[in-house]
Protein backbone atom coordinates (compact mmCIF):
# COMPACT_ATOMS: atom_id res chain seq x y z
CA UNK A 1 0.00 0.00 0.00
CA UNK A 2 2.65 2.25 1.21
CA UNK A 3 4.77 1.30 -2.18
CA UNK A 4 1.97 2.16 -4.27
CA UNK A 5 1.47 5.65 -2.90
CA UNK A 6 5.45 6.17 -3.25
CA UNK A 7 5.11 4.60 -6.75
CA UNK A 8 2.33 6.93 -7.77
CA UNK A 9 3.49 10.08 -6.14
CA UNK A 10 7.32 9.34 -7.70
CA UNK A 11 5.50 9.92 -10.68
CA UNK A 12 4.05 12.79 -10.04
CA UNK A 13 5.79 15.96 -11.37
CA UNK A 14 6.91 18.99 -9.22
CA UNK A 15 6.19 21.20 -11.40
CA UNK A 16 2.60 19.85 -10.79
CA UNK A 17 2.43 21.66 -7.65
CA UNK A 18 3.64 24.85 -8.74
CA UNK A 19 0.71 24.27 -11.61
CA UNK A 20 -1.66 23.67 -9.03
CA UNK A 21 -0.81 26.31 -6.89
CA UNK A 22 -0.75 28.71 -9.43
CA UNK A 23 -4.42 27.67 -10.70
CA UNK A 24 -6.32 28.06 -7.96
CA UNK A 25 -5.89 31.71 -6.60
CA UNK A 26 -6.22 32.67 -10.56
CA UNK A 27 -9.34 30.73 -10.18
CA UNK A 28 -10.57 32.70 -7.07
CA UNK A 29 -9.57 35.95 -8.17
CA UNK A 30 -11.33 35.21 -11.60
CA UNK A 31 -14.55 34.23 -8.94
CA UNK A 32 -14.25 37.42 -7.07
CA UNK A 33 -13.79 39.70 -10.40
CA UNK A 34 -16.83 37.67 -11.69
CA UNK A 35 -19.33 37.75 -8.54
CA UNK A 36 -18.95 34.56 -7.76
CA UNK A 37 -17.02 35.20 -4.04
CA UNK A 38 -20.38 36.21 -2.65
CA UNK A 39 -21.30 39.66 -0.99
CA UNK A 40 -18.11 40.31 0.34
CA UNK A 41 -15.17 38.59 -2.03
CA UNK A 42 -12.31 40.59 -0.67
CA UNK A 43 -12.79 38.50 2.79
CA UNK A 44 -13.69 35.75 1.07
CA UNK A 45 -10.10 36.13 -0.80
CA UNK A 46 -7.97 36.86 2.01
CA UNK A 47 -9.61 34.28 3.83
CA UNK A 48 -9.03 31.40 1.17
CA UNK A 49 -5.51 32.35 0.68
CA UNK A 50 -4.86 32.81 4.56
CA UNK A 51 -6.39 29.49 5.33
CA UNK A 52 -4.57 27.57 2.21
CA UNK A 53 -1.13 28.94 3.35
CA UNK A 54 -2.01 27.53 6.82
CA UNK A 55 -2.81 24.41 5.54
CA UNK A 56 -0.03 24.01 3.03
CA UNK A 57 2.25 25.26 6.21
CA UNK A 58 0.80 22.13 7.97
CA UNK A 59 1.33 19.51 4.85
CA UNK A 60 5.25 21.62 5.06
CA UNK A 61 5.20 20.21 8.33
CA UNK A 62 4.15 17.00 7.84
CA UNK A 63 6.64 15.59 5.33
CA UNK A 64 9.33 14.41 7.83
CA UNK A 65 6.82 12.60 9.89
CA UNK A 66 5.03 11.57 7.28
CA UNK A 67 8.06 9.22 6.36
CA UNK A 68 9.62 8.42 9.24
CA UNK A 69 6.46 7.10 10.72
CA UNK A 70 4.55 5.94 7.75
CA UNK A 71 7.41 5.62 5.14
CA UNK A 72 5.41 8.15 3.01
CA UNK A 73 7.88 10.22 0.81
CA UNK A 74 6.77 13.65 -0.09
CA UNK A 75 10.50 14.80 0.21
CA UNK A 76 10.81 15.61 -3.59
CA UNK A 77 7.49 18.26 -3.54
CA UNK A 78 8.83 19.82 -0.27
CA UNK A 79 10.08 22.54 -1.22
CA UNK A 80 7.36 23.54 -3.71
CA UNK A 81 5.10 23.19 -0.60
CA UNK A 82 6.81 25.88 0.95
CA UNK A 83 7.25 28.08 -2.08
CA UNK A 84 3.78 28.13 -2.72
CA UNK A 85 3.01 28.60 0.85
CA UNK A 86 5.01 31.62 1.06
CA UNK A 87 3.41 32.63 -2.42
CA UNK A 88 -0.24 32.20 -0.37
CA UNK A 89 1.01 34.25 2.45
CA UNK A 90 2.14 37.23 0.05
CA UNK A 91 -1.07 37.01 -1.28
CA UNK A 92 -2.87 37.14 1.70
CA UNK A 93 -1.09 39.81 2.78
CA UNK A 94 -1.42 41.66 -0.73
CA UNK A 95 -5.38 40.77 -0.71
CA UNK A 96 -5.73 43.00 3.22
CA UNK A 97 -3.09 45.77 2.36
CA UNK A 98 -4.42 46.44 -1.49
CA UNK A 99 -8.12 45.11 -1.11
CA UNK A 100 -8.90 45.34 2.53
CA UNK A 101 -7.53 48.13 4.59
CA UNK A 102 -6.09 50.31 1.86
CA UNK A 103 -5.21 53.65 3.77
CA UNK A 104 -1.71 53.46 4.52
CA UNK A 105 -1.81 55.09 8.09
CA UNK A 106 -3.99 52.23 8.45
CA UNK A 107 -1.95 49.15 7.73
CA UNK A 108 0.40 50.69 9.79
CA UNK A 109 -1.23 51.71 13.18
CA UNK A 110 -3.10 47.97 12.62
CA UNK A 111 0.25 46.07 12.68
CA UNK A 112 1.51 48.11 15.04
CA UNK A 113 -1.13 47.85 17.89
CA UNK A 114 -3.72 44.40 16.51
CA UNK A 115 -1.80 42.04 18.05
CA UNK A 116 -3.22 39.11 15.61
CA UNK A 117 -1.69 41.85 12.80
CA UNK A 118 1.47 41.91 14.73
CA UNK A 119 1.70 38.10 14.81
CA UNK A 120 0.98 37.54 11.15
CA UNK A 121 3.05 40.12 10.26
CA UNK A 122 5.97 38.50 12.34
CA UNK A 123 5.38 35.09 10.41
CA UNK A 124 5.72 36.68 7.11
CA UNK A 125 8.97 37.91 8.11
CA UNK A 126 10.33 34.44 9.44
CA UNK A 127 9.07 33.32 6.07
CA UNK A 128 10.94 35.58 4.05
CA UNK A 129 14.56 33.94 4.28
CA UNK A 130 13.16 30.57 3.88
CA UNK A 131 11.70 32.08 0.47
CA UNK A 132 14.97 33.52 -0.64
CA UNK A 133 17.15 30.67 -0.28
CA UNK A 134 14.70 28.47 -1.74
CA UNK A 135 17.15 27.34 -4.56
CA UNK A 136 19.68 25.39 -5.66
CA UNK A 137 22.14 28.02 -5.36
CA UNK A 138 21.43 29.12 -1.59
CA UNK A 139 21.50 25.69 -0.71
CA UNK A 140 25.37 25.26 -2.16
CA UNK A 141 26.35 28.14 -0.65
CA UNK A 142 25.02 28.14 2.67
CA UNK A 143 25.45 24.58 3.09
CA UNK A 144 25.03 23.41 7.10
CA UNK A 145 23.63 27.31 7.92
CA UNK A 146 20.74 26.48 4.83
CA UNK A 147 19.57 23.97 7.21
CA UNK A 148 19.60 26.00 10.82
CA UNK A 149 17.86 29.03 8.87
CA UNK A 150 15.23 26.58 8.02
CA UNK A 151 14.50 25.72 11.21
CA UNK A 152 12.67 29.03 11.35
CA UNK A 153 9.39 27.20 9.62
CA UNK A 154 8.48 25.99 13.11
CA UNK A 155 8.28 29.81 14.80
CA UNK A 156 6.64 30.77 11.42
CA UNK A 157 4.07 28.21 11.55
CA UNK A 158 3.14 28.39 14.98
CA UNK A 159 2.79 32.22 14.72
CA UNK A 160 0.52 31.45 12.01
CA UNK A 161 -1.82 29.34 13.81
CA UNK A 162 -1.49 31.28 16.75
CA UNK A 163 -2.79 34.45 14.09
CA UNK A 164 -5.43 32.52 13.38
CA UNK A 165 -6.45 31.45 16.88
CA UNK A 166 -6.48 35.46 17.92
CA UNK A 167 -8.66 36.74 15.11
CA UNK A 168 -11.79 34.63 15.32
CA UNK A 169 -14.33 36.12 17.74
CA UNK A 170 -16.02 34.27 20.72
CA UNK A 171 -15.10 30.87 21.55
CA UNK A 172 -14.32 28.72 17.78
CA UNK A 173 -13.02 25.11 17.17
CA UNK A 174 -11.54 25.32 13.64
CA UNK A 175 -8.64 27.74 14.40
CA UNK A 176 -7.97 25.88 17.59
CA UNK A 177 -7.98 21.91 15.78
CA UNK A 178 -5.47 23.65 13.16
CA UNK A 179 -3.24 25.09 16.23
CA UNK A 180 -3.05 21.77 18.07
CA UNK A 181 -2.16 20.04 14.77
CA UNK A 182 0.67 22.24 14.29
CA UNK A 183 2.11 21.61 18.09
CA UNK A 184 1.53 18.02 17.27
CA UNK A 185 3.67 18.07 14.42
CA UNK A 186 6.09 20.39 16.09
CA UNK A 187 5.84 17.89 19.16
CA UNK A 188 7.11 15.06 16.53
CA UNK A 189 10.74 17.13 15.92
CA UNK A 190 11.31 16.92 19.59
CA UNK A 191 11.14 12.66 19.65
CA UNK A 192 13.19 12.87 16.08
CA UNK A 193 15.85 14.72 17.59
CA UNK A 194 18.18 12.20 19.71
CA UNK A 195 17.44 10.03 16.65
CA UNK A 196 19.29 12.15 14.66
CA UNK A 197 21.55 12.78 17.14
CA UNK A 198 23.02 9.26 17.31
CA UNK A 199 23.23 8.69 13.58
CA UNK B 1 -59.66 42.98 13.74
CA UNK B 2 -62.77 44.91 12.77
CA UNK B 3 -60.54 48.09 11.80
CA UNK B 4 -58.74 46.42 9.42
CA UNK B 5 -57.93 48.62 6.43
CA UNK B 6 -59.07 46.97 3.10
CA UNK B 7 -57.13 47.63 -0.12
CA UNK B 8 -59.23 49.29 -2.90
CA UNK B 9 -56.19 49.89 -4.90
CA UNK B 10 -55.73 48.55 -8.18
CA UNK B 11 -52.50 47.86 -9.85
CA UNK B 12 -52.90 50.73 -11.72
CA UNK B 13 -52.73 52.72 -8.69
CA UNK B 14 -49.21 51.33 -7.87
CA UNK B 15 -46.08 53.92 -7.74
CA UNK B 16 -43.82 53.15 -10.22
CA UNK B 17 -40.39 51.83 -8.80
CA UNK B 18 -37.88 54.58 -9.47
CA UNK B 19 -40.49 56.92 -7.59
CA UNK B 20 -41.04 54.67 -5.22
CA UNK B 21 -37.05 54.06 -4.53
CA UNK B 22 -36.61 57.68 -4.99
CA UNK B 23 -38.91 58.60 -2.34
CA UNK B 24 -37.83 55.78 0.37
CA UNK B 25 -34.09 57.38 -0.25
CA UNK B 26 -35.22 60.71 0.63
CA UNK B 27 -37.21 59.72 3.79
CA UNK B 28 -34.13 57.62 4.97
CA UNK B 29 -31.99 60.07 3.86
CA UNK B 30 -33.64 62.36 6.56
CA UNK B 31 -31.66 61.65 9.31
CA UNK B 32 -28.30 62.61 7.00
CA UNK B 33 -30.24 65.94 5.99
CA UNK B 34 -31.12 66.79 8.84
CA UNK B 35 -27.67 67.08 10.23
CA UNK B 36 -25.96 68.21 6.89
CA UNK B 37 -29.01 70.95 6.72
CA UNK B 38 -28.11 72.49 10.43
CA UNK B 39 -24.79 72.93 9.20
CA UNK B 40 -25.84 74.39 5.90
CA UNK B 41 -23.84 71.76 3.76
CA UNK B 42 -24.86 69.10 0.97
CA UNK B 43 -28.10 68.98 -0.98
CA UNK B 44 -30.19 66.42 0.28
CA UNK B 45 -30.22 64.25 -3.15
CA UNK B 46 -26.44 63.90 -2.81
CA UNK B 47 -27.42 62.16 0.75
CA UNK B 48 -29.73 60.31 -1.22
CA UNK B 49 -27.82 58.52 -3.57
CA UNK B 50 -25.11 57.53 -0.53
CA UNK B 51 -28.07 55.24 0.49
CA UNK B 52 -29.14 53.10 -2.24
CA UNK B 53 -30.03 49.84 -0.30
CA UNK B 54 -27.69 46.40 -0.84
CA UNK B 55 -29.18 43.39 -2.83
CA UNK B 56 -31.17 41.16 -1.87
CA UNK B 57 -28.39 38.76 -1.96
CA UNK B 58 -26.03 40.89 -0.07
CA UNK B 59 -28.67 41.36 2.82
CA UNK B 60 -29.37 37.35 2.78
CA UNK B 61 -26.53 35.89 2.17
CA UNK B 62 -24.15 37.58 4.26
CA UNK B 63 -25.27 37.59 7.94
CA UNK B 64 -23.58 36.99 11.48
CA UNK B 65 -25.85 35.11 13.30
CA UNK B 66 -23.96 32.67 15.31
CA UNK B 67 -26.53 30.16 16.65
CA UNK B 68 -26.21 28.90 12.99
CA UNK B 69 -22.49 28.71 12.58
CA UNK B 70 -20.00 31.49 12.31
CA UNK B 71 -19.68 31.81 8.88
CA UNK B 72 -21.48 34.33 7.17
CA UNK B 73 -23.18 32.08 4.66
CA UNK B 74 -24.29 29.45 7.74
CA UNK B 75 -27.24 31.06 8.41
CA UNK B 76 -28.87 31.34 5.22
CA UNK B 77 -28.04 28.15 4.71
CA UNK B 78 -28.91 26.44 8.24
CA UNK B 79 -31.66 28.43 9.00
CA UNK B 80 -34.30 27.19 7.03
CA UNK B 81 -34.98 24.65 9.85
CA UNK B 82 -35.97 27.26 11.82
CA UNK B 83 -39.85 27.19 13.28
CA UNK B 84 -41.00 30.90 13.52
CA UNK B 85 -45.04 30.17 13.73
CA UNK B 86 -46.42 29.86 16.19
CA UNK B 87 -43.86 32.88 18.09
CA UNK B 88 -44.49 34.96 21.19
CA UNK B 89 -42.35 37.87 22.74
CA UNK B 90 -42.33 37.34 26.44
CA UNK B 91 -43.00 41.16 28.14
CA UNK B 92 -41.67 41.24 31.89
CA UNK B 93 -39.96 43.29 34.23
CA UNK B 94 -41.42 46.88 35.07
CA UNK B 95 -44.51 46.71 33.12
CA UNK B 96 -47.90 47.26 33.58
CA UNK B 97 -49.26 44.48 31.64
CA UNK B 98 -46.64 41.69 31.54
CA UNK B 99 -47.09 38.36 29.60
CA UNK B 100 -46.40 36.39 26.52
CA UNK B 101 -47.55 38.64 22.96
CA UNK B 102 -48.53 36.25 20.25
CA UNK B 103 -46.61 37.63 16.54
CA UNK B 104 -49.60 37.90 15.04
CA UNK B 105 -51.31 39.59 18.24
CA UNK B 106 -48.34 42.14 17.98
CA UNK B 107 -48.40 42.60 14.20
CA UNK B 108 -52.32 43.73 15.09
CA UNK B 109 -51.55 46.47 17.02
CA UNK B 110 -48.66 48.05 15.09
CA UNK B 111 -48.33 50.22 11.98
CA UNK B 112 -45.63 48.73 9.56
CA UNK B 113 -43.39 51.44 7.54
CA UNK B 114 -40.43 50.92 5.61
CA UNK B 115 -37.12 52.26 6.28
CA UNK B 116 -33.87 52.60 4.99
CA UNK B 117 -31.13 52.35 7.17
CA UNK B 118 -27.32 51.78 7.08
CA UNK B 119 -26.06 48.88 8.75
CA UNK B 120 -22.52 49.04 10.43
CA UNK B 121 -21.30 46.09 11.79
CA UNK B 122 -18.62 46.27 14.32
CA UNK B 123 -16.36 43.97 12.16
CA UNK B 124 -16.12 47.60 9.79
CA UNK B 125 -18.32 46.39 6.99
CA UNK B 126 -21.66 48.05 6.21
CA UNK B 127 -24.48 47.38 4.04
CA UNK B 128 -27.68 50.05 3.60
CA UNK B 129 -30.76 47.30 4.04
CA UNK B 130 -34.53 48.80 3.35
CA UNK B 131 -36.29 47.78 6.87
CA UNK B 132 -40.14 47.18 7.29
CA UNK B 133 -41.45 47.35 11.15
CA UNK B 134 -42.65 49.73 13.74
CA UNK B 135 -41.09 51.62 16.16
CA UNK B 136 -40.26 49.56 19.69
CA UNK B 137 -41.98 52.74 21.69
CA UNK B 138 -45.24 51.52 20.22
CA UNK B 139 -44.50 47.82 21.56
CA UNK B 140 -43.44 49.10 24.90
CA UNK B 141 -46.28 51.20 24.89
CA UNK B 142 -48.49 48.12 24.43
CA UNK B 143 -46.76 46.70 27.34
CA UNK B 144 -46.83 49.97 29.69
CA UNK B 145 -43.92 50.67 30.92
CA UNK B 146 -43.25 51.62 34.69
CA UNK B 147 -41.83 54.38 35.97
CA UNK B 148 -38.93 52.58 37.97
CA UNK B 149 -37.84 51.25 34.03
CA UNK B 150 -33.81 52.28 33.23
CA UNK B 151 -32.89 49.80 30.97
CA UNK B 152 -34.68 46.84 28.38
CA UNK B 153 -33.04 43.70 28.11
CA UNK B 154 -33.86 41.06 24.86
CA UNK B 155 -32.95 37.56 24.50
CA UNK B 156 -33.00 35.64 20.91
CA UNK B 157 -34.59 32.40 20.71
CA UNK B 158 -32.36 29.59 22.15
CA UNK B 159 -33.75 26.27 20.55
CA UNK B 160 -30.38 23.69 19.90
CA UNK B 161 -32.64 21.70 17.90
CA UNK B 162 -33.17 23.84 15.06
CA UNK B 163 -29.69 26.28 15.76
CA UNK B 164 -27.17 24.03 14.88
CA UNK B 165 -24.08 26.51 15.98
CA UNK B 166 -25.28 26.54 19.82
CA UNK B 167 -24.10 23.00 19.51
CA UNK B 168 -21.00 25.04 20.63
CA UNK B 169 -19.67 27.39 22.94
CA UNK B 170 -19.45 30.53 20.80
CA UNK B 171 -21.17 32.75 22.80
CA UNK B 172 -22.91 31.72 26.47
CA UNK B 173 -26.42 31.21 25.06
CA UNK B 174 -29.11 32.46 24.69
CA UNK B 175 -27.92 35.46 23.01
CA UNK B 176 -28.45 38.66 24.92
CA UNK B 177 -28.49 42.60 24.26
CA UNK B 178 -29.72 45.63 25.99
CA UNK B 179 -30.43 49.54 25.90
CA UNK B 180 -31.03 51.98 27.91
CA UNK B 181 -34.98 53.05 27.87
CA UNK B 182 -33.70 56.27 26.41
CA UNK B 183 -32.44 54.52 23.40
CA UNK B 184 -34.94 52.02 22.86
CA UNK B 185 -37.74 54.35 22.97
CA UNK B 186 -35.91 56.66 20.54
CA UNK B 187 -38.21 57.25 17.26
CA UNK B 188 -35.18 55.69 15.07
CA UNK B 189 -34.76 52.44 17.54
CA UNK B 190 -37.27 49.86 15.55
CA UNK B 191 -38.65 46.60 15.48
CA UNK B 192 -38.44 45.13 12.10
CA UNK B 193 -40.34 42.14 10.89
CA UNK B 194 -39.41 42.39 6.83
CA UNK B 195 -36.90 43.76 4.43
CA UNK B 196 -37.49 44.78 1.14
CA UNK B 197 -41.12 44.56 1.45
CA UNK B 198 -41.49 40.63 2.40
CA UNK B 199 -41.19 38.88 5.87
CA UNK B 200 -37.72 38.55 7.44
CA UNK B 201 -35.78 35.29 5.83
CA UNK B 202 -34.79 33.18 9.14
CA UNK B 203 -31.47 34.20 8.86
CA UNK B 204 -32.30 37.67 9.49
CA UNK B 205 -33.73 37.17 12.29
CA UNK B 206 -37.45 35.92 11.87
CA UNK B 207 -40.18 37.07 12.33
CA UNK B 208 -39.02 39.64 14.42
CA UNK B 209 -35.65 41.44 15.29
CA UNK B 210 -34.53 44.87 17.09
CA UNK B 211 -32.80 47.27 14.53
CA UNK B 212 -30.80 49.81 16.10
CA UNK B 213 -28.96 52.22 13.40
CA UNK B 214 -26.68 54.10 15.18
CA UNK B 215 -25.23 51.31 16.80
CA UNK B 216 -22.49 47.85 15.45
CA UNK B 217 -24.99 45.42 14.01
CA UNK B 218 -24.68 42.86 17.12
CA UNK B 219 -27.41 45.23 19.38
CA UNK B 220 -29.51 44.69 16.44
CA UNK B 221 -30.97 41.17 18.30
CA UNK B 222 -32.24 38.79 16.15
CA UNK B 223 -34.93 36.95 16.74
CA UNK B 224 -36.42 38.12 20.01
CA UNK B 225 -38.29 36.23 22.39
CA UNK B 226 -37.87 38.10 25.37
CA UNK B 227 -37.96 41.72 26.54
CA UNK B 228 -37.71 42.63 29.70
CA UNK B 229 -37.49 46.08 31.64
CA UNK B 230 -35.18 46.55 34.04
CA UNK B 231 -33.59 49.21 36.39
CA UNK B 232 -30.31 47.97 35.99
CA UNK B 233 -27.85 47.79 32.90
CA UNK B 234 -28.67 43.99 31.87
CA UNK B 235 -25.53 41.58 30.31
CA UNK B 236 -24.68 41.39 27.28
CA UNK B 237 -23.64 38.52 25.34
CA UNK B 238 -20.32 40.09 23.77
CA UNK B 239 -19.87 42.32 26.38
CA UNK B 240 -19.88 39.08 28.57
CA UNK B 241 -17.77 37.27 26.07
CA UNK B 242 -15.16 39.96 25.89
CA UNK B 243 -15.61 43.10 28.13
CA UNK B 244 -12.32 44.60 26.66
CA UNK B 245 -13.34 44.62 23.37
CA UNK B 246 -17.69 44.95 23.50
CA UNK B 247 -18.95 47.60 25.75
CA UNK B 248 -22.60 48.03 27.16
CA UNK B 249 -23.25 51.22 24.27
CA UNK B 250 -21.54 50.21 20.97
CA UNK B 251 -22.42 52.93 19.48
CA UNK B 252 -20.72 53.39 15.65
CA UNK B 253 -17.32 55.78 16.56
CA UNK B 254 -15.08 56.36 14.22
CA UNK B 255 -13.00 57.84 16.95
CA UNK B 256 -13.02 55.01 19.32
CA UNK B 257 -10.96 52.04 17.88
CA UNK B 258 -11.72 48.91 18.66
CA UNK B 259 -8.97 46.25 19.84
CA UNK B 260 -9.46 44.40 16.22
CA UNK B 261 -10.83 46.82 14.07
CA UNK B 262 -9.63 50.60 13.49
CA UNK B 263 -13.41 51.59 12.93
CA UNK B 264 -12.27 54.84 11.59
CA UNK B 265 -13.56 53.55 8.25
CA UNK B 266 -15.23 50.99 6.44
CA UNK B 267 -16.08 48.91 3.55
CA UNK B 268 -19.66 49.39 1.79
CA UNK B 269 -20.25 45.64 0.59
CA UNK B 270 -21.89 45.31 -2.70
CA UNK B 271 -18.95 47.59 -4.29
CA UNK B 272 -17.08 44.37 -6.19
CA UNK B 273 -13.24 43.04 -4.90
CA UNK B 274 -12.03 46.68 -5.76
CA UNK B 275 -14.32 49.31 -3.81
CA UNK B 276 -12.45 51.78 -2.10
CA UNK B 277 -13.39 52.12 1.77
CA UNK B 278 -15.52 54.93 3.42
CA UNK B 279 -15.15 56.80 6.30
CA UNK B 280 -17.73 55.95 8.87
CA UNK B 281 -19.83 58.40 10.25
CA UNK B 282 -20.34 59.13 14.02
CA UNK B 283 -23.31 57.51 14.96
CA UNK B 284 -23.60 55.74 11.93
CA UNK B 285 -24.94 58.86 10.22
CA UNK B 286 -27.62 59.63 12.36
CA UNK B 287 -25.38 62.22 14.81
CA UNK B 288 -27.91 64.98 14.70
CA UNK B 289 -30.91 62.51 16.02
CA UNK B 290 -29.07 60.55 18.77
CA UNK B 291 -26.04 62.59 19.87
CA UNK B 292 -28.19 64.49 22.44
CA UNK B 293 -28.93 60.90 24.18
CA UNK B 294 -25.19 60.77 25.12
CA UNK B 295 -24.58 64.26 26.26
CA UNK B 296 -22.08 64.62 29.43
CA UNK B 297 -20.47 60.72 28.31
CA UNK B 298 -17.07 60.01 27.49
CA UNK B 299 -17.72 57.96 24.67
CA UNK B 300 -14.47 56.56 24.40
CA UNK B 301 -14.82 55.32 28.09
CA UNK B 302 -18.55 54.32 27.50
CA UNK B 303 -17.80 52.47 24.38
Amino acid sequence: MIDFVNQTLRRFPVWGIYLLGGIYPTWLLYNGVTGGLGPDPVKALEHAMGERALQLMILGLAVTPLRRLLRVNLMKFRRAIGVVTFSYVVLHLLVWLVLDVQIVSQILADIAKRPYITIGMAAFILMLPLALTSNNWSVRRLGRRWKQIHLLAYPAVLLGGLHYVMLVKGFQIEPLIYLTVILALLCTRLSFAPKRAAV
Amino acid sequence: MARRWTNTLTPADVTPKATFMNRRQIMAGLGGMAGLAGMGALPGQAQAETLEPNSWEDVTTYCNYYEFGTGKGDPAKYAGSLTTSPWSVKIDGLVDRPGDYGFQQILGEMTLEERIYRFRCVEAWSMVVPWTGFELADLLALAGVQTGAKYVAFETLYRPSEMPGTAYQVLDWPYREGLRLDEAMHPLTMMATGIFGKDLPNQNGAPLRLVVPWKYGFKSIKSVVRITLTDEEPPTSWNMANAREYGFYSNVNPEVSHPRWSQASERRLGGGLFASRQDTLKFNGYEAEVAALYDGMDLSEHF
